[in-house]
């Protein structure tokens, strides 16, 4: 039974076979691997998959951003009348208010102090109750824009005139229930309507593709190419190296407005540039124009300007990473193929295209998966950028879009899903089709 | 002299050099000194074409110290005839001091590049080998060229406009040249205007401290379950080993609306803690996947000797496996933190209050019409210094970090 010694506690066990139990040891070390793994999972549970659930239930909900802020009574309460004299009669005056415009309240009620020295005269209004000092109404269900006011009239004593106390100092306390619409169990599919039916969300979707390709494959040539160049050594290669990781490690907002600045229409460095070296007549707005009709051999193919610029943006924010992957596989690959190659007369191209590109199809193919999903997911440079105008906007910057600018969370969340159940289709895509040896 | 087929090959090659090292010179050159030139890349290629037919016109072993001087004045001659005495596209007495020193650049340069490209070429018909060497070689030079501008440019662009103002950037935006007469306080108002009056002094604290307190977070909670993934056996070891760094590929703007709502209510939006809540969370996965690799490079015999000599398990790793990977600590450690320093889009979406503010949200801040440019570049240049200083300084490992992870033979 070679199985036999990977379960050490199933040894002792009369019957033949691998132990189906595990013994002792086995459950000591198992209990320890899931309570050092526990705070992770408590986490990630926490963080990421409860949101992520908590989403799709978003998603279904006629929600806002002002929504959040849960609705309440708001009491002001005032004195009317003046209070000079023992005897004096005046009113305290409370003047309610629900705070939301289309939300009803339940259980209404609020509670005060009266001041010492006040007693109330006359009838005590019905729905309030006064126990020593303190005061408390009942409201019970009230609508959305309810206001109502609740009048105490009360007369003072010597003590109260002597040492008056403003009514304000003590203040009421409201309390109501409202209905939260995130944890209600009302649901619509009004978000998810709104979005397929919008007439730009097949052309975000396009947007999002292009993207989403075209990034990975700049991102891995620039790559592939880079670490081409620096895979012979020579002086400062070292240098180089440290220099083309600038891209990656600097923080995404430095260089998404350096970029901004230098691709400006009017001031920007790169139009200057491109102006004195004849390449340009005219300046180019980058980042601002939609798209321009080029000409090939009578056919004419609408460029598109700033989507073609945030790819270029982010395929040179990328790059580096794939860079340093294709390096260090590359100088992993054993030098004496290329000097056999070298023997049989291989020129560098050919050593390129049959020794060194084979040895790079398994890191490519992962370097393509991992840039394939960061790029669809990309959000801060694209919003940075341009914030999705001229035919820039992608699913991710369209769920800031609609939760964010639009202010409404059901809709932006409705866009979360779909950009969710996209990559899960595409990781299972992959999953089904990706050789099992790649790890 | 002898021309052959190499000699087109030297003339292709020695224009193309020329092209691609008069536009490089005179755009440093116009960055550098402010003056304005439209540089004659035609005569440049001439010079250059000059330059490589010279060299080729001999065989190899013919191009002796002579005919490298010949080739360096070919260049500068062929350029100064072929441009009328303006090399640069200007007056001689224009800036003379910085165009001399453009001049020779791109004469030096120029002569360099061509002489690396097919300095050792045949001069007469060339193999398939010799003729794919030079085309090689010329690509190389070339990307190397283009990466190294492409790079640098924004980088130089950052620094430079920063340390400018405004009435200068929109004047001449190819003026990068700095006017030290005004002294430092000049020089880095910027700076110092940031520091004073736009709170980044609290921006540089907040962010130091979450970044930190992410790297601390991460590494408690991620050291014991990538230790767990990586040596003991549990049912589920091996699909958590291959799917955690799937939780890495969620993207944060599908968690930053019911992140938001549920902060919004617990009042944790506007806070350091949310963050510290929310980046700790999204950097365990991959701190996770990058460590277990690791420790399963330790080799397990250390650690069954430990246990042996009866080391609890909790004793083997903190005496045994965690002194064994300090250098993949660090690694991760630094990653992490790169993370965090640089982590936008939370940052953006939960923190309101200008106290509470981290570098990214501060510069975002900075991005208004009111704000002169200089300063959104200064802001910039701050939250970009310390983690390129952080990262240089540790470049191997972070280098060897990223890439063991994921790389495998």
């Amino acid at each position: 039974m070679a199985n036999s010694a990977d379960y050490p506690a199933g040894a002792g066990q009369p019957e033949k076979g691998p132990p189906t139990t595990i013994g002792p040891l086995a459950r000591r070390e198992r209990n320890l691997a899931y309570s050092m793994l526990l705070p992770t999972f408590a986490i990630v549970m926490a963080v990421v998959l409860a949101p992520l659930l908590a989403n799709f239930w978003i998603s279904f909900k006629p929600v806002g951003l002002g929504d959040l802020r849960s609705a309440r009574l708001f009491v002001n309460e005032r004195l009317r009348g003046d209070l000079v004299a023992p005897g004096d009669v005046a009113t305290i005056e409370y003047r309610l208010r629900n705070s939301s415009q289309d939300k009803p309240l339940r259980d209404v009620s609020f509670a005060d102090t009266l001041p010492d020295g006040l007693s109330v005269v006359g009838d005590l209004d019905e729905r309030c109750t006064l126990t020593g000092r303190d005061l408390l109404c009942t409201l019970g269900d009230v609508e959305a824009r309810f206001r109502d006011r609740v009048q105490i009239e009360v007369s003072a004593d010597q003590a109260f005139i002597d040492n008056p106390v403003e009514i304000r100092d003590s203040e009421a306390v409201s309390h109501a229930t409202s209905q939260n619409v995130l944890t209600s169990f009302e649901f619509t599919l009004e978000n998810f309507d709104k979005i397929f039916s919008a007439s730009e969300f097949w052309q975000v979707l396009r947007v999002t593709v292009y993207y989403t390709v075209f990034a990975t494959l700049g991102a891995i040539i620039l790559g592939l190419f880079a670490a081409q160049m620096l895979n012979s050594a020579f002086a400062g290669r070292t240098a180089l190296r440290g220099l083309f990781l600038f891209p990656y490690v600097a923080p995404v907002i430095a260089v998404a407005f350096t970029w901004v600045l230098l691709l400006d229409p009017f001031s920007g460095a790169l139009n200057a540039i491109l102006r004195q070296i004849g390449a340009i007549e005219q300046p180019v707005n980058f980042l601002g124009q939609r798209a321009v009709p080029l000409d090939f051999f009578g056919l004419t193919v609408n460029f598109p300007v700033a989507l073609s610029t945030i790819i270029a943006i982010e395929a040179w924010r990328s790059f580096p990473l794939s860079f340093l992957f294709i390096l260090a596989r590359m100088q992993s690959i054993p030098s004496d193929m290329y000097e056999a190659a070298e023997m049989d007369g291989a020129s560098p191209l050919q050593q390129f295209w049959y020794i060194s590109l084979p040895q790079l199809v398994g890191i490519l193919a992962i370097l393509f998966l991992l840039r394939f999903i960061w790029s669809f997911n990309n959000f801060d440079d694209i919003f940075l950028l341009t914030g999705g105008a001229a035919g820039t906007r992608t699913l991710t910057v369209n769920v800031y879009e609609q939760a964010f600018a639009v202010s409404n969370l059901g809709a932006g969340a409705a866009v979360a899903v779909v950009v969710f159940t996209v990559l899960l289709i595409f990781s299972l895509v992959i999953f089904k089709y990706s050789p099992q040896d790649e790890g | 002299m002898r021309p052959g087929p190499g000699t087109l090959i030297g003339l292709i090659v020695g224009a193309i050099w020329g092209a691609i090292w008069m536009i490089v010179v005179s755009v440093v050159f116009m960055l550098i000194s402010g003056a304005v030139t439209a540089p004659p890349i035609g005569a440049a290629m001439l010079a250059g074409a000059a330059c490589g037919a010279l060299i080729m016109a001999f065989e190899p072993g013919a191009r002796s110290t002579g005919v490298t001087i010949a080739a360096i004045a070919a260049v500068f001659i062929v350029l100064g005839v072929a441009t009328f005495g303006a090399p640069i596209g200007l007056p001689l007495s224009a800036v003379p001091l910085a165009q001399t020193v453009a001049v020779a650049a791109f004469v030096l340069a120029t002569w360099f590049a061509i002489d690396r490209s097919v300095g050792d070429a045949p001069s007469g018909r060339m193999t398939r080998y010799q003729f794919e060497t030079v085309v090689i070689r010329v690509a190389k030079g070339l990307g190397l060229v283009f990466f190294t501008v492409m790079v640098a440019l924004p980088f130089y662009v950052m620094v430079m406009t920063s340390l400018k103002n405004q009435a200068q950037l929109i004047a001449n935006p190819l003026d990068f040249s700095l006017d030290l007469a005004q002294g430092p306080a000049g020089l880095f108002r910027s700076y110092i205007e940031l520091f004073t009056q736009y709170h980044f002094g609290t921006f540089l604290w907040n962010t130091a401290i979450v970044s930190i307190a992410t790297v601390i977070i991460t590494l408690c909670f991620a050291v014991p379950g990538a230790y767990a993934v990586a040596r003991l056996r549990f049912p589920g070891q091996a699909f958590l080993s291959r799917s955690i760094l799937l939780i890495y590929m969620v993207p944060g703007i599908v968690l930053v609306i019911p992140l938001y709502a549920v902060f919004s209510q617990l009042g944790l939006r506007n806070s350091l803690a949310g963050l510290l809540i929310v980046y700790p969370a999204t950097t365990i996965p991959v701190a996770l996947y990058m460590l277990q690799g690791h420790f399963r490079g330790i080799p397990s015999e250390l650690e069954e000797a430990g246990l042996m000599d009866g080391l609890t398990r909790l004793g083997v790793i903190g005496k045994i496996t965690m002194p064994l990977s300090l250098p993949a600590l660090a690694s991760v450690a630094l990653y992490v933190f790169m993370i965090a320093w640089n982590e936008f889009l939370f940052a953006f979406m939960f923190l309101d209050n200008i106290d509470m503010f981290t570098l990214s949200r501060g510069v975002v801040s900075l991005n208004s019409s009111e704000v002169p440019r200089q300063h959104l570049m200064a802001g910039a240049v701050i939250a970009t210094v310390p983690v390129l200083v952080l990262f240089l300084w540790f470049e191997r490992f972070l280098v060897s970090g990223l890439t063991a992870g994921g790389v495998k033979g």
